[in-house]
């Protein structure tokens, strides 16, 4: 095993950068180590000028996504040994506007969020003394998987849409929507629908499907598109067929 | 400079801090509400919390027996007017947080379903899977979308509240992307911002637990609570100090020695059953757990790793369809970063710092003594927890206080007047301070690293799960070197764009004020009790030490202990029986 490894970490300080530049450091290498690990090494000890987010270091807190070698990682789940042998490059996520050296500004997405009313939506709300809504354990592996989303913004980092269509409301938010939809809870499917499909990019997606390749908490935004499609498209041809409305 | 205003401010979006935030919303929806959060909301560290939410629901349970759970696991420290209020309001928050979304476990016929966990007599405690906190949080973040009165100011960092006349006015920040310092005047200001985890090297907490609300208060003259006493949870990964969530004691696991004994029986515990019992062996507290790992490592019968001794936490038994339902995090979590499967390994497991039951001093309103200024969840101590908090009661308290101190606060806000300009003399002050201190600083000798670590290592030499007087005044002359080698600290940064090394310095200053305070209440708290447990004076005192800890901020920095009396209700102080 090598005694050190080599990362290669892009650098970006608007005061001074007209653009990135990356900048080398050499690491001690350990096996238990992640690549976070090796940025935090640099910070405490080598530079303590380098930027980036992190927090719980356990991969549910979504801070720490960035690019490892092209690929968008939780840098806390990305062990140096399955890098070696380095150099290990660590840039910032795809596609985002770059604040400072790793750190991208994630505003947009925020809103985006927002956009597709993800809360529980009922004509009727149940007074609390009625006690809970039921749902079966059945009812709720219907939309379990959507709800694993942490917002770590690797499916923006990997989705090609996204890179070419900035008002793409994007992977993570769209299966948002869809953990809503198929909520026995939920009445808001509606709603959403057409929210989505009057947003910009929705039909552009291709279906390659990097979204979920790239999700760490197995979601699969990529099916929930898909699923969005579908249901959009059967929408619109029922309104060519029933202008006066399906009721 | 840019300024601000609203009627209520909350600092922190976790868990108590978004309940805090949309009790003002739904109760008051006149008044403005910001929240103020040096992460976005979803960062927030509610998200790592596992196992569950305590609160009864069930037939066959009943709130005095929750209750009684909770001020017996707390060694009687517990204010009982505060629990009695907090379980009595636990079940409607939590059916609120379903009726909000939160994707619960469930029982076939689609009720909520509930689990076991340590302390608790009666299965009580509600689940989503083994990953609540992440699945509360997302809901709290997702259902405060839908608020438009709640204005958020992310990944701002507070540095300093705004007081004038004896009332918190409101409070300074510096806005991360920018470096822009923000005055926000505020009628109420409400502190969530968890606990300190980090002021110990081994911790399940995230970077982020840095008792920042807990220092601002302090500094600010509102006293701390019961400082000194600090939760080992006795599974964490070694190494990472990654959570191994009780539910998997809950759920069956055994935790083995070196000879693979269930050593937990020779610690009046109980005795070992095949089948979980409540309240006992496994499912005892976590203060009375974490005692036993030391104990056992001290007659050598624990196993050596490069991280330090370990034990085995066995959950092989239960089966993969029972790991891979109730307890898919903890599969996840031990392939991902220790590199094993407990469906067919044991997990190797070491106490670890998880949770402060002390913080800001609060009434049963989430008010602290000082006007204006209210604080819940983690950074509070209310105290509901005493000297030794029951898993599954800490995420159920974000949702209680978080809405009791937002009601409060909000009640009291639309009751004042606007407040005084003049505390904008005291922001630029501050911004000032922040200039010449940290930004425009040259020279310096000492890395942040360098010092955070020296505090640490202290810290769990002194104030960890066994403590003596001369280890805890060794410890107090060192952290009063450390305040001095903070002044002459070295700063490669000088940026105003996401200066991490200008927040991890203010940190590091928030966490050596804590560390003083935990030391020097552990030192004049001269009786074990719960989570503290004094070598020199091994047995409990209720005839001096019925009573809370409240730590001033005197003239010369240093802290300044009081006393409090408990407040008890229905159940006299008694013995803390488990197992039997």
């Amino acid at each position: 095993m090598p005694p050190t490894v080599m990362l290669e970490v892009s650098r970006y300080r608007p005061e001074q950068d007209d653009k990135p530049v990356f900048q080398t450091y050499e690491v001690p290498f350990r096996d238990d180590w992640v690549v976070l690990d090796a940025l935090n090494y640099i910070k405490d000890r080598l530079d303590g000028s380098l930027s980036f987010r992190w927090s719980c270091r356990m991969g549910v807190c979504g801070s720490c996504g960035m690019m490892v070698n092209g690929r968008p990682k939780l840098t806390c789940a990305a062990f140096l040994s399955d890098h070696l042998p380095g150099p290990i490059r660590v840039e910032p996520l795809n596609y985002f506007p770059i604040m400072r050296d790793l750190i991208v500004d994630i505003t947009d997405f925020l809103e985006k969020l927002k956009k597709v009313k993800p809360w529980i939506v009922r004509d009727q709300v149940l007074p609390l003394e009625k006690g809970e809504y039921r749902q079966t354990p059945q009812q709720l592996d219907v939309y379990r998987q959507f709800s694993q989303c942490i917002n770590c913004m690797l499916c923006y980092a990997a989705c090609p849409v996204v890179g070419l269509e900035p008002g793409f409301v994007g992977p993570a938010a769209i299966a948002l929507a869809q953990r809503y939809n198929l909520d026995s809870r939920d009445e808001g499917a509606k709603q959403r629908l057409k929210i989505l499909s009057d947003h910009a990019g929705i039909w552009g997606c291709t279906f390659v499907g990097e979204c979920t390749q790239v999700c760490p908490k197995h979601v699969d935004p990529a099916g929930a598109i898909q699923q969005y499609k579908l249901t959009g498209a059967l929408d619109t041809l029922k309104s060519f067929l029933l202008p006066f409305g399906t009721r | 400079m840019d300024t601000f205003s609203c009627d209520v401010l909350v600092v922190g979006g976790g868990g108590a801090g978004l309940s805090a935030a949309i009790a003002v919303a739904e109760t008051y929806p006149s008044l403005s509400v910001t929240v103020i959060s040096k992460v976005y909301p979803m960062r927030s560290h509610t998200v790592s919390a596992e196992g569950g939410a305590a609160a009864v629901i069930k037939a066959g349970d009943g709130l005095d027996e929750h209750a009684y759970d909770t001020i017996s696991g707390g060694d009687w420290l517990s204010d009982q007017d505060a629990v009695e209020a907090f379980v009595r309001e636990a079940p409607d928050e939590m059916l609120q947080l379903e009726h909000w979304g939160c994707p619960w476990s469930r029982e076939p016929d689609g009720h909520v379903a509930v689990r076991p966990f340590g302390g608790m007599k009666t299965e009580r405690t509600w689940f989503a899977a083994d990953k609540t906190g992440f699945h509360m949080l997302h809901t709290l973040f997702q259902t405060s979308l839908k608020y438009d009165v709640i204005r958020r100011h992310d990944e701002c960092f507070v540095t300093k509240l705004l007081i004038d006349d004896g009332r918190c006015q409101g409070l300074v920040a510096l806005e991360l992307a920018t470096g822009k310092i923000q005055a926000i005047i505020a009628k109420a200001v409400i502190l969530c911002t968890g606990g300190c985890g980090k002021i110990f090297p081994f911790t399940t907490n995230a970077s982020i637990k840095n008792g920042d609300g807990m220092a601002l208060a302090y500094r600010a003259g509102a006293p701390l609570k019961d400082m000194e006493f600090v939760q080992y949870h006795p599974t964490g990964l070694p190494f990472t100090g990654i959570l191994i969530t009780e539910a998997t004691r809950a759920e069956g696991g055994w935790l083995l020695n070196k000879d693979g004994y269930r050593y937990l029986q020779d610690y009046d515990l109980g005795t070992p059953q095949p089948k979980p019992v409540l309240r006992s062996m496994e499912l005892g507290p976590r203060d009375r757990l974490s005692q036993a790992f030391m104990k056992e490592q001290e007659k050598g019968r624990t196993l050596k790793g490069p991280y330090g001794d370990y034990v085995h936490l066995d959950i092989r038994h239960l089966g993969e369809q029972v790991i891979d339902t109730k307890l898919p995090f903890v599969r996840e979590l031990c392939a991902k970063y220790a590199g094993l499967d407990p469906v067919k390994e044991m997990i190797p497991v070491r106490p670890v710092v998880h949770y402060m039951m002390g913080g800001i001093h609060t009434d049963i309103h989430g008010a602290t003594r000082m006007p204006g200024l209210y604080a819940s969840g983690e950074a509070a101590c209310v105290s509901i927890n005493g000297a030794n908090r029951l898993g599954s009661n800490s995420l159920t308290e974000c949702l209680v206080f978080g809405a009791r101190s937002g009601m409060a606060a909000a009640a009291f806000a639309s009751d004042q007047r606007e407040p005084n300009q003049s505390v904008l003399g005291q922001a630029h002050d501050e911004e000032r301070r922040l200039e010449a201190q940290f930004l425009r600083k040259t020279g310096g000798t000492e890395r942040i690293a360098t010092l955070r670590t020296e505090m640490q290592e202290t810290m769990e030499r002194s104030a960890g799960i066994y403590r003596d007087g001369s280890a805890l005044q060794q410890s107090a002359v060192k952290l009063h070197q450390l305040q001095e080698r903070f002044q002459d600290l070295a700063l490669d940064d000088h940026s105003y764009t996401f200066n991490t090394e200008l927040t991890g310095a203010l940190e590091l200053s928030y966490m050596l004020d804590l560390a003083q305070v935990i030391v020097a209440s552990a030192l004049q708290r001269r009786e074990s009790r719960g989570s503290h447990q004094r070598n020199d004076y091994p047995a409990r005192d209720d005839r001096q030490y019925l009573a809370h800890s409240v730590a001033y901020r005197a003239e010369n920095g240093s802290p300044r202990i009081e006393y409090l009396p408990v407040k008890i209700t229905r159940w006299p102080p008694g013995q803390r029986v488990y197992g039997r």
